[in-house]
């Protein structure tokens, strides 16, 4: 057990992969010789060779559309958008072409292809390099979504998505690259679909994924001085997501919040309330609450950032509501 | 007939073949035609009748690992390719035993044991598609390439420079087949494009040849010629296959966006009557022409009986195949 950079989990579980398997291989924009833009593939040109590591040009439809037609065509291919943001330009072969393929064709297609994606904001990066898009991979039937948020699930679900025969969307927060977190010397994959509880408690249950584990972790600490404890559930996986977790951690708290960076307004957590409203309404004691970014675009200045991003302070006010 | 030529299978491309391949496909779609008017048919029917030549002569010389993509008007590529007639019929009529179990219906016929990776409903989505599955050919190194139907609608979607500028820089084996009728649904192809196949190909370095798509003999050789020259090195290469839509851009199309003059040249041009003067010339009798179309009908009641006598899906089977099940992973 070692305490890594989430990023270097990233890039230990894509060696991995593809020392496991020699039909995996990467394509994105600078992925190769430059080791990727925050760093999550270096080292693999060095030791897979242009022959499985792919510096594409600036073209995501492109590159998305090698994603689906070499995974019709026997490969394992794991491709990177630099930014969530630019996925836009790769959505008909994300959406309409590898969601579509198996069902479309009568279950003869698996596509095992991944693409990882960082979202979310912290950097002033501005309203096009900031973005949580998760939620619209989420609707679409043939999808998977995982968010993983730290060091371990981060290796875990990386593999899982490799070694998954359909196709899977992995989103890394940018704000936890850097982060550091205890990686186990033989990681293991984890299953999609599978959440975790972070930090068990018996008044409220806070549903998040992603960065957002960080900071309900950072509002249980504060809220424990005041005598309360709330559990704090990480899907770690969007599509599918563990209601059966979900709705048994509710079964001991009675109360819910759910909470991510993504925009509040139909997003990840309007889904988890809607199911949690017609299975779990026996359990609830009090209204379910979201905490979600306002209804704007992720904006520049610092100060506007700052008050953009869901935080452990608005997970703490949404808790003492629930209580309320 | 046909000749195994170390992997590859090289489909025997006399015209005697060529002919009755597209004979077949003709009167397939003739008979989805009379399906659909007799309201047999769901959704839309995009019919290449006219453009059969195109599908013949390139699949002439794909073998079965090699790939091919195709567009909306694609039951010539499906079938060239050897899709089979009765899956092929009951996938169109939306039942259970259609290829993709009447889950895609007439824009989406695949079949990816043979490589055939499915007709598409996007306007120049196969083309990304293609690029990735020669990248994928090129990587196991057998020498296998990737075609690609689309249309000269086509040419207006921006996913074609990058993919142009991908496999040209990359040196990946997608023959871009491209087949030009004239028309993108209801607009003449001069409204739709400011330059052409050949400009935009040469500003790619990628080697280009236009044929006359209702010549199949012209399609199949020069599809021949690029192919050869793929499997030996790997790059791209741009057939431009002039053609004629002679149908209307779907079944039910009033066609009064087009002219008289335009509609008796395509009869004229029409590549199966013009593969029969070439036969019969070549000597073959009209009792030879008789019995192939008796053959090729006859092919063609039988699948069709099987695919009419076809369930329609169960309701069950709607959420099946959404994701691939898995042994132990819930
Ligand atoms: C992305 C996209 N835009 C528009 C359409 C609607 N559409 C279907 S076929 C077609 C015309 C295509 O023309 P062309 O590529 O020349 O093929 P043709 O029908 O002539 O064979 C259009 C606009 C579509 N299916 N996909
Ligand atoms: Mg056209």
């Amino acid at each position: 057990m070692s305490e890594v950079r989430y990023l270097k989990a990233v890039n230990q579980a894509l060696y991995d992969a593809m020392e496991a398997d020699d039909t995996v291989f990467v394509i994105g924009e600078d992925v190769g010789a430059a080791g990727g833009p925050f760093k999550a593939t270096r080292g693999l040109l060095e030791r897979f060779g242009p022959g499985r590591v792919y510096d594409a040009p600036i073209a995501e439809a492109v590159i998305a559309g090698v994603a689906v037609g070499a995974a019709m065509t026997g490969m394992r291919p794991v491709a990177e958008i630099m930014f969530m943001d630019f996925i836009t330009l790769a959505m008909d072969q994300i959406v309409n072409q590898a969601a579509k393929a198996r069902s479309m064709f009568g279950g003869q297609a698996s596509l095992p292809l991944v693409i990882r994606a960082p979202h979310g904001g912290g950097l002033s990066a501005g309203p096009q390099h900031s973005q949580c898009l998760e939620a619209w991979f989420a609707h679409v039937p043939g999808l998977k979504v995982v968010c993983p948020a730290n060091a371990a699930d981060a290796y875990g679900l990386i593999r899982s998505a490799i070694d998954d025969p359909d196709p899977v969307i992995v989103v890394e927060n940018k704000t936890l690259y850097a982060a550091k977190s205890e990686l186990p010397d033989d990681p293991q994959a984890v299953p999609i679909g599978k959440a975790t509880i972070s930090r068990p408690g018996r008044d409220v249950t806070v549903v998040t994924y992603g960065a957002m584990v960080r900071e309900a972790l950072t509002a249980a600490d504060q809220l424990t001085i005041e005598g309360v404890e709330i559990e704090v559930l990480d899907l770690r996986s969007i599509q599918p997501w563990d209601e059966a977790m979900v709705v048994s951690s509710l079964a001991r708290t009675h109360r819910l919040v759910v909470a991510h960076e993504a925009v509040e307004a139909f997003g990840v957590g309007a889904e988890v309330v809607a199911r949690m409203a017609d299975i779990g309404f026996d359990e609830l004691d009090a209204p379910i609450i979201r905490v979600g970014a306002p209804f704007a675009p992720s904006p520049f200045a610092k100060a506007l950032e700052a008050a953009y991003r869901p935080d452990a302070s608005d997970i703490v006010r949404a808790v003492r509501r629930t209580l309320a | 007939m046909s000749v195994v030529i170390g992997e590859m299978l090289i489909k025997s491309s006399s015209l005697q073949s060529l002919y009755r391949q597209m004979l077949l496909i003709r009167r397939a779609e003739e008979r989805l035609q009379k399906l659909f008017a007799d309201g047999d048919v769901p959704g839309f029917l995009h019919l290449s009748i006219g453009q059969e030549a195109v599908a013949v002569g390139i699949s002439s010389v794909l073998g079965v690992a090699d790939t091919v993509s195709s567009n909306h008007r694609g039951h010539g590529h499906a079938l060239a390719k050897g899709v089979a007639l009765s899956g092929f019929f009951a996938e169109i009529l939306g039942r259970a035993d259609g290829v993709c179990r009447g889950r895609g219906g007439s824009m989406h016929v695949a079949d990816l044991s043979i490589g055939m990776l499915g007709a598409n409903g996007i306007v120049g989505a196969g083309m990304p598609i293609t690029t990735g599955s020669a990248l994928a050919l090129k990587m196991k190194g057998a020498g296998n390439i990737a075609a690609v139907y689309f249309g000269d609608g086509a040419l207006a979607e921006g996913v074609i420079h990058e993919c142009f500028n991908l496999t040209s820089l990359w040196a990946l084996p997608v023959l871009f087949v491209c087949e030009n009728n004239g028309w993108s649904e209801f607009s003449p192809t001069e409204r739709q494009l400011a330059t052409n196949l050949e400009k935009l190909s040469a500003s790619f370095s990628i080697a280009f040849s236009s044929v006359d798509g209702n010549d199949v003999v012209a399609v199949a050789d020069q599809a021949g010629k690029f192919v050869n020259e793929m499997r030996d090195m790997p790059s791209p290469r741009v057939i431009e296959c002039q053609t004629t839509r002679i149908r209307g851009h779907f079944e039910g199309d009033p066609q009064d966006y087009r002219d008289k003059e335009e509609m008796s040249m395509m009869s004229e041009r029409d590549p199966i009557a013009r593969a029969r003067s070439q036969l019969l010339a070549e000597g073959l009798s009209d009792l030879w022409f008789e019995q192939l179309h008796a053959e090729v009908d006859s092919e063609i009641d039988v699948a069709l009986n099987l695919a009419k006598r076809s369930p329609e899906p169960t309701i069950d089977s709607l959420v099946a195949d959404v994701y691939t099940p898995r042994l132990g992973v819930s």
